[in-house]
C-alpha cells in the first residue's frame, strides 16, 4: 500500500519523478467505489486470519460442549473495533462456536455487530451530560469508563482481537500492560493494528510476544498475505473493477478522468504535480436526498362550498323542469338508473386492488346483458332487424360466456398460503 | 305451452326474475371486492345472468305468441335462432376464456368490450327500425334521444376497444398518435353529432321518414372515428385507465339500450357497470396523480418528455446473477416489485419458484404492487396468482412503502416508471407527483432490465444510478432462473464474514 497520508516523502519523490501515481488504498469510501476498495477486501481477509492465528496460539477448542466425558466451556472472544476487519473477525469467531463480544466507539455499529451474532458491549456512564461546562471532564470520565471496560473485558476474554485505527495517526493504546498482566494464562491477543504501532502497550510489530504470565500477543502485519490465494483473487478483482472504471470506452485506452470522485481520490501525483490530499468526498447519499423539494405551486384555495350548492340547485331545477314534461314511464326508468349508479359507486369503492382484473372481466360479462335487447328483436319479420339482432346476440354471448369463465379461471388461481 | 305464454300474470313473473337478477348482479360486484367472497360473487353473477336469460326468452316467446300484426315470427323459429346464435357465441367465448394466456388478459378484456359496443350499436339501430317504436309526442322525442345516445356510446366503445386491443397486443404502435389540433377535432365531432341529433329528431321515425336513417348513420360513422381517435391518442402506459374507462362506456351503452327497450334490468346492470368502471378509472388516475381529463385527452409521455433526458445521473453499476443469489441468501427480508416487463418476459413462474425457495430458507419475501403496474388494473396480481404466489404476501404500494427502508434487497423486475424517484424529487419531471414505490430506501436494489431504455413515460430513471442500485441486464425470465440455479441447495450458509458491511 502506498499510504500517501503516512509517507509524505514518498509523495514528494513521486511528484519529482513526474509519474502518475494511483494509490489503491485511497479509494473513497462511497458505495459505488466499494467494488474497488482494496482496504475493505484486505481487512476482510485479515479479520478472518486473525481469528485463525488466535485459535492456533490458544490451543483449545472455541466451541463449548457438554459430553459424557465432561463439560467444555466455549471460548470468550472480545473484538475491539467493528470495521470491516472487526466484523469479519467476530463473524469467523462466532461461526467457530465462541462467545463473541465487541466494542466500537461508534455506537451506531451496534446493529451491525448484533446482526453478525455477537454481543455489543456498552460503556456505562453516569448521565451527567446535561450539566453545562463539564465537556472536558465528561470526556475524561468517558475515557476512564472506557478504559475500565477494556480492562474488564480483556481480563474476562480468552482471545482479544484489536482493530482500532485512527486515520493518519498512530494506533491508540487501548490495552495496558497492567491489563495484560491481569489476563488468564494461555489467553491470546491478536493486534491487527500492529503496523501502526499496535493497540496494546506490549505489542511488537511483526513479532509474537509471550508475556511473563503466559499471554501471547500476536503482532503480525501480513495477515492478508497468510491467505494469499484469496487475497490475490480479491485484490485482482478490485484492480479489474478500477480498470473498468478508467476505460469507459471499453477500448483499452486508460482515461484519467479527474472529474470522477474515485479517480480523483486515488490520484496522488500526476504531470509533476501533487494531487494529495484529494477534496473531501461525500460518503453517504443521505445528505443528497435530504435536499428539500420546493413546493411547485401554492395550494389552490379551496373552492367556495356555496358555488357547489348553487350549481347543484341549478341542476336540480333544470332536471325538475325536464321531469315535469317527461312521460311517467321514463321517470320510472330514470329512478332505477340513478339508484343503480349510486349502488355501483358504493359497491365498487372498496374493492381490493388485487381483484381489479377479475372485477373488470366480471363487469364485462355482466354488461353482456345487452343480449336481452338482441333476443327481444330477433323474432322480427324484417330481415334487416333479424340479422342485426342475431349478430348482437352472437357477440353478446361471446361476452357473457367468455367473461364469466375467465373470471372463474382467474379466481381459481388466487390462493392463500 | 301456449297457455303459459298467454298467462295474464306472466309479465309479473318476468319482472320478478329481472329484479332477482339485478340483485344477484349487485351481489356479484360486492362479492368481488374481497378475496374470500370473490368466487361466490362470480357464481351470483352467473346465476343472475341465467335467470335474466330465462326471463328474456319467456318474454320473447310471449311477444311472438301475442303478436297480432304479423311483425314477428313464430315462437319456435325465434327460439331456434336465439339458441343457435347463443351457442355459437358461447362456444367462441368459452374457447377464448380457456386458452387465453394470463399475460394476454388486457387484450381479451379490451376486445370483449368492443363486442358490447357492437351489440349496443346493433340494438340501437334495430330499435329505430322497429315498427312499434313511438312516432309522435314526448315519447318519440325521448326514444330518438335514447337511440342516438345508445348508438353513439356503443360506436365509441366499439372502435376504442379495438384500438386498445391492437395497442395492447402490439399490432399497433403503442405511442400516442397525435393529430394536429386533436382536442379541437374531438370537440368538432361532438358538436357535429349534436347537430345530427337535432336533424334526426326532426323526423318521425323509420316507418314515416326513412330519411332519418341518414343522420343516424352519419353520426355512427363520426362516433366510430371518435372512438378510434380518442384511444389512438393515448399512450400504452395509460392503457389500464383506458381499459377501465371503456369498461365504463360499455356499461353506459347497455344502460342506454335499457331505456330504449323499457327494460329495467338492462338499466340497472348497465349503470352498475358504468359507474363501477368510472370509479376504477378514477382510482387509477389518482394512483398516477393525473387528472382524468388529461388521461382521456391523451398524449401522455409526448408532451413533457423534454426534461429528465438532459440530466446527468452518473454511471450505473452492473451485477451478475450469481452475486444476486448471494445477496438474496444473506438477506433476511426481500421485496419484489414487478412491472409489465415481468409479463412480457413471462417471468412469473420463475419468480414464484424463487419466492418459494427463499421462503423455505427463512427469508421473508413480499411483493409490492403499484396500482398501475401492468396494462390492466390488477394485472400483476393475476399473473402472480397464476404462478401460485400466495396472495397474502402480495401487498399494495401503500402497505409496502413504509417497510421498504427495513428491507435488505428489492428486486425490480420489469418495472420502471412505478419505481422512479424523479416522481418525488424532480418537480419538472413529466411524472412528478405520481406516487411511486420507494424502493431506493432499501439497502440494495437489483433492477432487472433488458437495456437502459426508458419506460413508457419516456422518462429517465435516476434509480438506476443510485449508489445502492445495481443493474442485472438480460431477459427477466432467464436471469431469475439463473439466480435460482445459483442458490445454495440447503438452508442459509452460516454467518461467515460478509464483506462490505459498514
Amino acid at each position: 500500500m502506498m499510504a500517501p497520508a503516512r509517507s509524505p516523502e514518498l509523495v514528494e519523490a513521486l511528484v519529482a519523478a513526474k509519474v502518475t501515481a494511483l494509490a489503491m488504498d485511497a479509494v473513497p469510501r462511497i458505495s459505488r467505489a466499494q467494488s474497488m476498495d482494496v482496504l475493505s477486501s484486505m481487512a476482510n481477509v485479515a479479520g478472518y486470519r486473525a481469528v485463525i492465528e488466535g485459535a492456533h496460539s490458544f490451543g483449545r477448542q472455541f466451541t463449548g460442549q457438554v459430553t459424557a466425558a465432561g463439560k467444555v466451556p466455549p471460548a470468550q472472544v472480545f473484538v475491539v473495533g467493528a470495521g470491516v476487519a472487526g466484523l469479519a473477525a467476530l463473524g469467523a469467531a462466532g461461526s467457530m462456536g465462541a462467545i463473541v463480544r465487541a466494542f466500537d466507539v461508534r455506537p451506531e455499529v451496534a446493529e451491525q455487530v448484533e446482526s453478525m451474532g455477537a454481543q455489543f458491549v456498552t460503556v456505562d456512564m453516569e448521565s451527567e451530560v446535561s450539566t453545562d461546562g463539564y465537556a472536558k471532564e465528561m470526556t475524561e470520565a468517558q475515557a476512564a469508563a472506557t478504559a475500565v471496560m477494556y480492562d474488564e473485558e480483556a481480563r474476562g476474554a480468552d482471545i482479544v482481537i484489536t482493530t482500532a485505527l485512527i486515520p493518519g495517526r498512530p494506533a491508540p493504546k487501548l490495552i495496558t500492560a497492567e491489563t495484560i498482566a491481569g489476563m488468564r494464562t494461555g489467553s491470546v491477543i491478536v493486534d491487527m493494528a500492529a503496523a501502526n504501532g499496535g493497540n496494546t502497550e506490549l505489542t511488537l510489530t511483526d513479532e509474537v510476544v509471550v508475556t511473563g504470565n503466559g499471554v501471547t500477543i500476536i503482532g503480525y502485519t501480513d495477515l492478508p498475505g497468510r491467505l494469499a490465494a484469496q487475497t490475490s483473487q480479491l485484490y485482482g478483482t478490485n484492480v479489474v473493477n478500477l480498470l473498468k472504471l478508467m476505460t469507459p470506452e471499453k477500448d483499452g485506452v486508460l482515461t484519467l478522468d479527474l472529474e470522477d470522485v474515485i479517480v480523483r481520490g486515488i490520484t496522488v501525483a500526476h504531470d509533476g504535480g501533487s494531487l494529495w490530499p484529494p477534496p473531501p468526498v461525500q460518503v453517504s447519499a443521505a445528505a443528497a436526498s435530504a435536499v428539500a423539494v420546493p413546493e411547485p405551486v401554492a395550494p389552490k384555495p379551496p373552492p367556495d362550498p356555496r358555488s357547489k350548492a348553487y350549481a347543484g340547485a341549478g341542476l336540480a331545477v333544470l332536471f325538475l323542469l325536464a321531469a315535469t314534461y317527461s312521460p311517467a314511464d321514463f321517470l320510472g326508468h330514470f329512478t332505477v338508473f340513478v339508484l343503480a349508479v349510486f349502488v355501483g359507486y358504493y359497491v365498487i369503492s372498496n374493492v381490493a386492488h388485487a381483484l381489479h382484473t377479475p372485477l373488470m372481466s366480471e363487469t364485462n360479462a355482466i354488461s353482456g346483458i345487452i343480449l336481452v335487447g338482441g333476443i327481444l328483436q330477433v323474432g322480427s319479420t324484417n330481415p334487416a332487424i333479424a340479422i342485426m339482432a342475431t349478430l348482437a346476440v352472437l357477440v353478446a354471448s361471446i361476452n357473457i360466456f367468455g367473461g364469466f369463465l375467465v373470471t372463474l379461471r382467474m379466481l381459481e388461481m388466487f390462493r392463500k398460503d | 305451452m301456449s297457455d303459459f305464454l298467454t298467462w295474464e300474470h306472466l309479465d309479473g313473473l318476468i319482472q320478478g326474475l329481472y329484479i332477482i337478477g339485478g340483485v344477484l348482479f349487485i351481489g356479484a360486484l360486492a362479492g368481488l371486492s374481497k378475496h374470500e367472497t370473490a368466487k361466490s360473487g362470480n357464481i351470483a353473477g352467473m346465476t343472475g345472468m341465467g335467470l335474466a336469460l330465462v326471463a328474456t326468452l319467456l318474454k320473447a316467446s310471449q311477444n311472438a305468441e301475442l303478436d297480432s300484426a304479423e311483425n314477428l315470427r313464430g315462437v319456435g323459429v325465434t327460439l331456434l335462432i336465439i339458441l343457435l346464435a347463443m351457442s355459437a357465441g358461447g362456444a367462441i367465448g368459452a374457447w377464448r376464456a380457456r386458452t387465453v394466456e394470463m399475460t394476454g388478459m388486457p387484450e381479451l378484456v379490451a376486445i370483449l368490450h368492443s363486442f358490447v359496443g357492437l351489440a349496443a350499436v346493433l340494438v340501437g339501430i334495430n330499435s329505430f327500425l322497429d315498427p312499434n317504436a313511438p312516432h309522435t309526442g314526448p315519447e318519440a322525442t325521448i326514444h330518438d334521444v335514447e337511440v342516438f345516445l345508445g348508438v353513439f356510446i356503443g360506436a365509441v366503445t366499439l372502435t376504442g376497444s379495438i384500438v386498445a386491443n391492437l395497442k395492447l397486443s402490439g399490432r399497433m404502435k403503442s405511442s400516442p398518435l397525435v393529430l394536429p389540433k386533436r382536442h379541437l377535432l374531438n370537440l368538432l365531432v361532438l358538436l357535429a353529432s349534436l347537430g345530427l341529433l337535432f336533424w334526426f329528431m326532426s323526423y318521425d321515425g323509420w316507418t314515416d321518414d326513412a330519411i332519418a336513417l341518414v343522420p343516424l348513420l352519419a353520426m355512427t360513422a363520426l362516433a366510430l372515428f371518435l372512438g378510434f381517435h380518442l384511444v389512438a391518442a393515448i399512450g400504452g402506459g395509460d392503457m389500464p385507465v383506458v381499459v377501465s374507462m371503456l369498461n365504463s362506456y360499455s356499461g353506459w351503452a347497455a344502460a342506454a339500450a335499457g331505456f330504449l327497450l323499457d327494460n329495467d334490468l338492462l338499466i340497472i346492470t348497465g349503470s352498475l357497470v358504468g359507474s363501477s368502471g368510472a370509479i376504477l378509472s378514477y382510482i387509477m388516475c389518482k394512483a398516477m396523480n393525473r387528472s382524468f381529463v388529461s388521461v382521456i385527452a391523451g398524449g401522455f409521455g409526448s408532451d413533457g418528455a423534454v426534461s429528465g433526458e438532459a440530466r446527468d445521473y452518473g454511471e450505473h453499476r452492473e451485477i451478475q446473477a450469481d452475486a444476486v443469489a448471494d445477496l438474496l441468501t444473506n438477506a433476511s427480508s426481500v421485496v419484489i416489485t414487478p412491472g409489465y416487463g415481468m409479463a412480457v418476459a413471462q417471468a412469473q413462474y420463475p419468480v414464484a419458484e424463487l419466492t418459494a425457495k427463499l421462503r423455505a430458507q427463512g427469508v421473508t419475501v413480499r411483493f409490492g404492487i403499484h396500482p398501475v403496474a401492468g396494462r390492466l388494473p390488477g394485472h400483476m396480481n393475476v399473473l402472480l396468482a397464476e404462478a401460485k404466489v400466495p396472495y397474502d404476501i402480495v401487498l399494495e404500494m401503500d402497505e409496502i412503502n413504509p417497510d421498504l427502508s427495513d428491507t435488505d434487497v428489492v428486486l425490480v423486475i420489469g418495472a420502471n416508471d412505478t419505481v422512479n424517484p424523479a416522481a418525488l424529487d424532480e418537480p419538472d419531471s413529466p411524472i412528478a407527483g405520481m406516487p411511486v414505490l420507494e424502493v431506493w430506501k432499501a439497502r440494495e436494489v437489483i433492477v432487472f432490465k433488458r437495456s437502459m431504455a426508458t419506460g413508457y413515460a419516456g422518462v429517465q430513471n435516476p434509480l438506476f444510478f443510485k449508489d445502492n442500485s445495481q443493474m442485472l441486464f438480460g431477459d427477466a425470465k432467464d436471469k431469475v432462473q439463473e439466480i435460482i440455479r445459483n442458490l445454495p441447495a440447503q438452508d442459509r450458509l452460516p454467518g461467515g464474514a460478509s464483506a462490505g458491511t459498514r
